[in-house]
């Protein structure tokens, strides 16, 4: 019998703001075992009478960071979990978690390359632990990120990707915003479409190691795409969600 | 007893404890209306005309049929109540098909035989043990809410297993394989409970 994955009592370290409905919380864990990008916690809340709810959450940060894990949090209006994180949470107090979990949607740098990550909204989330593991570990692994948001608002770690553009250490951000575009806007402005996902492939070569992550009608989209581009469905990895509440 | 974590200000939403619909969500779990979609990988796209289903491994004679050959077996109305390891919980949903117990009735099954392996068009694969898919307790369905089963939700037909995790309800099922051994498959390799009861919270290797 495998040990259980237990459950931890984790102390919020650090709240970040990303766009208007996403935060970055920092939690600090007494037993952190080191990650592989891409994998999520689950956190497991507890009111006085014993209600119990629990969600999954992508960790955001690379496992070189150690002791702690940042997972970033949508806030879903009606939802019952992330509203607790973004309203009640704050620097100092304990939420119960365990992790990491997940075995297939993850990447490390000896899995190779060209690498291609497909975001929509906070899907994007353990899409960035891949880049930062991938900076971090120094490697160079071509590499494209292509990421749908609504609106330049929706978009997290907007200051990151937009560095990612210029930092020229071999990857590519695209971005396409669906919704609506500032004036200045140079990017995509529309659904990712098989002709985006032929532009973005060019840069990279034809043959990548793809991780998508967003609502199923983006990852559909996607991956279809990819498919249909000529990329092995062996090589297109996938994680969905409709609103994680 | 050690004394039990509480978390500050919270005190969750949905709470009808007693209620008939909250007798039926098992732990940690939460009620949705929509239908989430969970894959590993791109759907498959497979044409009804080379659809076949297969039962092989510890049978007497491999049986296999065609896409018209699966629509003429005895199916019936099932609904049932859908719990993902992801936490959410879906209750009287509304399908079409086969019962496992008809399928099985079809091949004379090695007196070994434990266990299957569901097998799915893509490469997933899913264990089970063989008490777990007998008297009525799953299904092969090619219908959802009245209409086929769209490829995102595994058409064209998966298999239903609603009192265990839907991780072992594989999508775009091929075809059940008999073993003697609990041989893990895709999701119970990369770190999930080679079970997966739900009222037991047995999400992952070791609970």
């Amino acid at each position: 019998m495998p040990e259980p994955l237990a459950w931890q009592i984790a102390t919020v370290t650090g709240v970040r703001p990303e766009s208007a409905e996403v935060k970055s919380f920092t939690l600090a864990l007494p037993a952190w075992r080191p990650h592989r990008a891409g994998q999520h916690y689950d956190v497991r809340l507890t009111a006085e009478d014993g209600y119990q709810a629990q969600r999954s959450y992508s960790i955001g940060s690379p496992p070189s960071q150690t002791g702690e894990v940042e997972v970033t949090i949508e806030r879903i209006p009606d939802g019952e979990v992330s509203p607790y994180f973004h309203d009640v949470l704050r620097v100092g107090d304990q939420v119960e978690v365990r992790g990491p979990i997940g075995g297939y949607f993850v990447w490390e740098p000896a899995l190779g390359g060209p690498l291609l990550l497909v975001a929509g909204g906070s899907g994007v989330v353990p899409l960035m632990a891949m880049l930062r593991e991938r900076s971090a570990a120094g490697d160079d692994t071509p590499t494209a990120l292509l990421y749908s948001s609504r609106t330049l608002d929706d978009v997290i770690y907007r200051e990151e990707i937009d560095a990612l553009a210029v930092a020229k250490d071999g990857v590519g951000a695209f971005q396409t915003l669906t919704r609506s575009q500032p004036p200045d806007w140079t990017g995509y402005a529309r659904r990712i479409d098989r002709e985006m996902l032929s532009e973005v492939l060019a840069s990279i070569g034809p043959q990548p190691l793809a991780y998508i992550c967003g609502p199923t009608l983006l990852v559909e989209a996607a991956a279809n795409g990819l498919v249909e581009l000529g990329v092995p469905p062996a090589r297109v990895r996938t994680e969905r969600f409709g609103p994680t509440t | 007893m050690t004394e039990r974590f509480t978390s500050r200000g919270f005190f969750g939403k949905r709470r009808d404890a007693g209620t008939d619909r909250a007798d039926r969500i098992p732990p940690g779990q939460y009620l949705t209306d929509g239908f989430p979609v969970l894959s590993a990988g791109p759907t498959p796209q497979i044409p009804l005309e080379t659809w076949e289903f297969t039962i092989d491994g510890l049978v007497a004679e491999p049986m296999r049929w065609s896409w018209e050959q699966f629509q003429s077996l005895p199916s019936r109305d099932w609904t049932v109540d859908i719990s993902c390891v992801t936490k959410w919980t879906k209750l009287d949903t509304r399908w079409h098909g086969v019962s496992v117990d008809d399928l099985l009735a079809a091949v004379e099954i090695d007196p070994r035989a434990g266990f299957l392996t569901a097998q799915s068009y893509g490469g997933y694969t899913t264990n089970l043990p063989l008490t777990d898919v007998v008297n009525n307790q799953a299904f092969v369905a090619w219908q959802y809410d009245g209409a086929p089963l769209e490829p995102p939700h595994g058409g064209p037909a998966r298999l239903v297993v609603p009192h265990l995790y839907f991780w072992k309800s594989a999508k775009w099922v091929r075809g059940l394989r008999l073993m003697e051994k609990d041989q893990p498959g895709f999701w119970e390799s990369l770190g999930y409970h080679i079970r997966g009861d739900p009222w037991r919270e047995e999400r992952y290797s070791g609970d």
